[in-house]
């Protein structure tokens, strides 16, 4: 089965997943990213003309208000001219087809899509769709991936921890729904990371979650033990329905990031989020604003990994 | 007219007869197997040199599309399909638009079809009214107008009691009860089996526990009220195991399998190639060996095709979006051919999962070549290899995860009651 990220010398012709990707491809993101940020780890507010006279649409068939705007500052900062549709309130609400959408978008000449969408495998469908000359870009699409939040993620671990193939890496939270989780298992399994541990009560994680590679924990005092990353996941308020858990206090008591289980991990651990973070839910406020965590920087990285992947993909 | 099908290898499982033998035919009755009868003068002659001849193929599992969906297929559409592919007598479910819940319904289906001319069609009965599993349908007066069993389809059957209801009436008149297995709170959102691919992907999920928990609610209830029970488009290995074990148990269940099922598994959704959105959903390497073993071993009467036309649009869409199912009718026997040769099943033994054995869960004197019988027949060449192209298929549901296969064995003819129906 032919990769549909790759195009036929193997470069990146969509960013889906980070799934079936090769490390190489992956470290030139990186290291691309790193020409955007200065080493201070401040961005480099500078704007260059690479995806200058190209039209980024972004496409999003689901709300959100913090990626689409990291999606649309790369895109400026790259001179791209940028368009944001919010279809969720528009044209699939008229019963327009996603692919008549994308078609009418393509008739407006658009050279690259920025896709987010509530069903898994929404973006595959529209890379298999578009014309040859077209670049999508997965910002998410159902439980199934969302690469750029991995990769900006895989930035910040190196930024802070230089290598990955002598860390221990945990995944906190609900897995089962997250398609950060899955994106950045790829990603850090790929990169070389040898230990990968997801921690979650049975009811928010897949059936077959260790066929990808991982380490499950149910107690999250074993699993944090001795990890130079701890990356937590949202919470979604939802979840409390439908029987996965009882409440969001007896969730916070066994799962929640605190200082004493932080303690657990190494000294010089991180702890990341890609938010919105629930305090008080998945993550103690005095953890969220401690000295550990690297959050905002991950929002200010997340500039730097979306210009280089929107960069690199104009070039191929 | 009085036909003569010469020197072709006649394969008639119920009679156990793999042998070449000359076929006659006068009056759309089989009246002489070898040997001419006194007198035959054949206005026409098929030379069967080199090819099968063989019952022609039911079908349990078939759906038409009408009434209600004729954007997705059409009575003429679907017959066209059927005999293209050797098929001369099919069941379809009751999930119509509305579902067969009506003698006045299923007698427009009978008649149109009639008229036809193509296939002979067995209509399937709605179980509960509107499909809804709460109040029973007229059993009695559905079986008048044409059903030979009576099912839910894929629509969920929640109560229990309405179940062991519709089991005890349909018991008091002999008539069948299909069921497929699927447990509706387990499956609820579901769109791929509960293993490796749909955690990779990000599908949500159908455990094995759903087809396992209806399945044996199912057979409790069988056992309670003495039905006869026909297990529906039978998925996993655990299923497999069930009812093997209520076969030996003496249970009166028998079941069937999609040609899907034999041969796909999870692994072929690929890249969420919506052609694999089936229901079930496909299972396992494991779960498929053991629906191949069952299919061996007798535990599983019948393949079908579970054909389901969706319209293009349908499909068009992210995988869980898109709708369930896939056009079949045209690829079942080359699909039991294949699976016959993968595991080197004898094809006298093969072919009975596509003949004979359908027919008699359908309760009807067909599927054979005896003589007297009516001249239901299909020839094919089995050399003959093909390449499964949508546009080329004559139903009207274009979609199959079989697109681009290599298909060994093609259908010369179909004849139904002694007339060429079908010629290629």
């Amino acid at each position: 089965m032919n990769n549909p990220q790759l195009n036929k010398n193997g470069e990146l012709q969509h960013l889906l997943s980070t799934e079936g990707l090769p490390a190489r491809i992956l470290r030139d993101i990186l290291d691309r990213a790193g020409e955007f940020v200065n080493p201070n780890g401040a961005s480099e507010v500078r704007k260059v003309p690479l995806l200058h006279g190209k039209s980024v649409f972004n496409i999003f068939f689901e709300n959100s208000t913090r990626t689409r705007t990291t999606f649309e500052i790369a895109a400026k900062r790259l001179s791209a001219d940028v368009v944001n549709l919010n279809i969720g309130s528009s044209s699939t609400s008229k019963g327009e087809t996603l692919l008549d959408t994308v078609d009418n978008l393509c008739a407006m000449h658009a050279d690259m899509f920025v896709v987010r969408h509530s069903t898994s495998g929404a973006a595959h469908l529209i890379a298999k769709h578009v014309a040859p000359d077209i670049h999508v870009i997965n910002a998410g699409d159902g439980r199934h991936a969302h690469p750029t939040q991995a990769l900006l993620d895989m930035f910040t671990i190196r930024h802070y921890k230089k290598e990955f193939h002598n860390l221990t890496v945990a995944i906190v939270g609900d897995v089962l729904h997250s398609r950060v989780a899955r994106s950045q298992i790829h990603a850090l399994t790929t990169l070389g990371v040898p230990e990968v541990r997801v921690i979650a009560p049975k009811t928010l994680l897949p059936t077959h979650v260790d066929k990808l590679g991982v380490r499950v924990f149910h107690d999250m005092q074993e699993g944090l033990k001795g990890v130079d990353v701890v990356m937590m996941l949202r919470l979604q308020n939802e979840r409390m329905q439908g029987a996965l858990l009882p409440s969001a206090q007896e969730y916070f008591k066994y799962y929640g990031l605190t200082q004493e289980r932080l303690a657990l991990a190494k000294d010089d651990a991180i702890v990341m989020h890609p938010g919105p973070m629930n305090r008080g839910v998945e993550i103690d406020s005095s953890v969220a604003d401690g000295s550990q965590a690297v959050i905002l920087p991950q929002v200010t990285f997340g500039i730097a990994v979306r210009m280089a992947v929107m960069s690199i993909l104009a070039g191929n | 007219m009085d036909i003569q099908i010469k020197s072709g290898r006649l394969i008639d499982p119920q009679n156990g007869l793999d042998a070449q033998r000359d076929l006659y035919i006068s009056e759309g009755r089989i009246v002489g197997i070898g040997d001419a009868p006194k007198g035959f003068k054949a206005e026409q002659v098929i030379d069967a040199q080199g090819l099968v001849v063989m019952p022609g193929l039911v079908d349990v599992a078939a759906r038409l599309r009408e009434p209600g969906y004729e954007y997705k297929a059409t009575l003429e559409s679907e017959m066209a399909a059927a005999v293209a592919g050797g098929v001369t007598s099919l069941a379809c479910p009751p999930d119509t638009d509305p579902p067969l819940d009506e003698p006045g319904l299923v007698e427009m289906l009978k008649h149109r079809a009639r008229n036809l001319n193509q296939c002979r069609v067995f209509p399937i009965g709605a179980l509960t009214y509107g499909l809804k599993g709460a109040e029973l349908t007229e059993m009695a007066e559905l079986t008048e107008a044409g059903c030979k069993a009576f099912s839910q389809a894929d629509a969920p059957l929640t109560d229990t009691r309405v179940l062991l209801r519709a089991m005890q009436y349909a018991a008091t008149f002999g008539y069948r009860v299909w069921l497929r297995p699927q447990d509706s709170f387990l499956a609820k959102n579901g769109v791929a089996h509960d293993g490796e691919v749909a955690t990779r992907l990000g599908l949500p999920p159908i455990p094995v526990a759903a087809e396992t928990i209806a399945l044996s609610t199912a057979l409790q209830l069988a056992r309670e009220t003495g039905v006869t029970l026909h297990i529906c488009r039978l998925s996993s290995a655990a299923g497999v195991d069930m009812v093997r074990a209520a076969k030996l148990e003496g249970l009166n269940v028998t079941c069937d399998v999609s040609m899907n099922h034999v041969h796909l598994t999870e692994m072929d959704i690929g890249f969420f190639d919506a052609n694999c959105h089936l229901m079930p959903p496909l299972r396992s390497q494991r779960d498929r060996a053991a629906l191949r073993a069952g299919l061996l071993d007798g535990t599983i009467d019948a393949i079908c095709s579970n054909h389901s036309p969706v319209d293009d649009d349908a499909k068009l869409l992210p995988f869980a979006e898109a709708e369930a199912g896939a056009t079949g009718l045209e690829l079942l026997l080359s699909l039991v051919l294949k699976w016959a040769e993968q595991e080197n099943v004898p094809l006298l033994h093969a072919l009975s999962r596509i003949s004979i054995n359908p027919a008699q869960l359908l309760g009807q004197k067909m599927g054979h070549l005896s003589q007297g019988a009516h001249a239901d027949i299909c020839i094919f060449d089995p050399e003959a290899r093909w390449r499964v192209a949508p546009a080329a298929l004559k139903s009207q549901g274009k979609n199959t995860p079989f697109n681009g296969y290599e298909m060994q064995g093609r259908v010369r003819y179909t004849l139904l009651d002694g007339q060429i129906v079908f010629q290629q």
